[in-house]
């Protein structure tokens, strides 16, 4: 696109896209971080995963209050009132990710010192990867304005839910293989629902890429695979 | 519509609105197909066409030059009175051709008002700018009639208020913004049908200017409006329709809606973005 005639409105502009990259990482790190203290039961990293969310929380607010000056200033039409209009949903699509990301590493504080077998952990971990995978290639759509990527990214969540109610199976399984699992993989259950919201918000993500690229909504029904609210696992007495 | 008391334009329209009652689009009040304007040499507007629905806002906007005022003076035939310009095409008001040589400009310009830029009221009296119309249009016989026509149109330009107590005062007395409404009532005070505005806010403060955004919110649900205006935003704020202009060409004509968050034309999206130049 050919730049405006005043020429801080692109700079206004791309400021706002720059502070969204910025967060994307910060979201994406976060998420990965939480991902490998879960797995390896790294205090630590969980701690820094909670120190983080204060600055993803910080930037959205700051990409929210430039954006309502770009509007106040500017009054940006057409594609840059959605390009404004983009930054804001996915700002807060990130924050959300950041919050989810920490609720995870809280978790990990939590088990910390619990009986926790490694097998149990695999499935989130394989979870957690296509998540991230997710989260990064939307916002690679975001960046090069791919409309082909945002699309795939948002016809893909539904493998994060299949796969997420598969786990949801597995756990309840183990839970009634021994109660002293239970807690354990509850917490885990918790974070797999985390990791499942964060593929969801990747595909709020790629509706907005495809908003911002051509001016409509995307309003088809997305396929949802997530059939874990329906699911029960019979208890076998013995 | 019930303006009209005559003749086969009445009816002509009474049969256009009962189709559109079936089909449930809008009516078309003005009908411009493959207009072209000619100052001698210079083609100023090429190849415009486009329906101008029945009670609603259309705005025309894009550069300095770029045809829409020469577009919209077409409109009531102001065109005319320009040595060596040259409109042709078809142009109708209610399905009948304004550029009839049997057509009386006059009655024309009574069924289509116009609104300028700049206020010029008349160096007259409140009062006689807005009765100044109807009586040389006889459309009012006696005193009362003319009270009551000048009475209504300032209440219907929602200027009453402000000048009741001195309407024999000079109508050049009044603030840019309330010439301006007087303007508006004096078009008014005719009963047209369709009234044409030239940048009516271009001279007003924003105060001025959202009284006269209001009033043509208002004034949609009984006239037809066309309205020529620089800022884009006006163009939003006020209008349903939106025509977009540029180099003689109409380029872009849509709900005002999408013209201004997703319009379909590179040039549009351009200009009404500030990529021009």
């Amino acid at each position: 696109m050919s730049e405006h005639i005043v020429t801080s409105f692109d700079d206004d502009l791309k400021e706002l896209a720059r502070r969204i990259t910025e967060i994307g990482g910060l979201a994406e790190r976060s998420v990965d971080l939480s991902v490998r203290a879960l797995m390896e039961v790294d205090i630590a990293a969980a701690r820094k995963v909670i120190e983080d969310d204060k600055r993803i929380d910080d930037l959205q607010r700051e990409i929210e209050e430039k954006a309502v000056l770009t509007i106040a200033r500017r009054q940006p039409m057409a594609q840059d009132l959605r390009e404004v209009m983009a930054a804001i949903h996915i700002a807060t699509d990130l924050e959300r990710v950041g919050d989810l990301a920490k609720n995870t590493a809280k978790r990990v504080i939590a088990i910390g010192g619990q009986f926790q077998p490694q097998k149990f952990v695999h499935g989130v971990e394989h979870l957690a990867e296509l998540a991230l995978e997710q989260l990064k290639d939307v916002l690679d759509s975001y960046v090069s304005r791919d409309l082909d990527q945002a699309l795939m990214v948002w016809r893909r969540d539904n493998e994060i839910d299949v796969l997420y109610t598969s786990l949801f199976r597995e756990l309840l399984t183990y839970m009634m293989e021994d109660p002293r699992n239970i807690s354990f993989c509850t917490h885990l259950l918790f974070c797999a629902k985390n990791i499942e919201r964060i593929g969801d918000h990747a595909t709020n993500i790629a509706e907005t890429v495809h908003y911002v690229v051509t001016g409509i909504a995307l309003t088809d029904e997305r396929p949802k695979k997530d059939t874990s609210s329906l699911t029960s696992v019979e208890y076998k007495e013995g | 519509m019930n303006d009209v008391s005559t003749s086969s334009l009445a009816a002509a329209a009474t049969a256009t609105a009962r189709v559109t009652l079936v089909d449930d689009e809008p009516t078309v009040k003005v009908k411009a197909e493959d207009v072209n304007v000619y100052y001698g040499d210079k083609h100023a507007l090429k190849s415009v066409s486009i329906d101008i629905p029945e009670r609603s806002v259309t705005a025309f906007i894009g550069p300095s030059g770029c045809g829409k005022s020469t577009f919209l003076r077409c409109l009531n035939r102001m065109n005319d009175t320009i040595e060596g310009c040259r409109v042709s095409g078809s142009i109708t008001l209610d399905g009948s051709d304004i550029y009839d040589p049997s057509l009386d400009v006059v009655e024309l310009r009574a069924r289509v008002g116009m609104v300028f830029q700049k206020p010029n009221p008349f160096p007259k009296s409140i009062f006689e700018n807005v009765a100044y119309g109807p009586r040389i249009h006889g459309l009012a016989h006696s005193k009362a009639d003319i009270e009551e026509i000048v009475v209504t149109s300032l209440k219907k330009a929602s200027l009453y208020e402000e000048v009741k107590d001195r309407l024999a005062e000079p109508g050049t007395g009044l603030s840019g913004g309330q010439q301006q409404r007087l303007c508006i009532a004096r078009a008014i005070a005719v009963s047209p049908e369709v009234i044409l505005m030239d940048e009516p806010c271009s001279a007003l403060d924003p105060i001025a200017t959202a009284k006269i955004e209001e009033l043509i919110d208002e004034l949609r649900a009984n006239y037809t409006i066309i309205i020529v205006t620089h800022s884009m935003q006006q163009a939003a704020r006020v209008s349903q329709k939106t025509a977009f202009f540029h180099l003689g060409v109409m380029v872009e004509v849509g709900d005002t809606d999408q013209i201004f968050t997703n319009p379909k034309d590179k040039r549009t999206q351009d200009y009404i973005t500030g990529r021009f130049g």
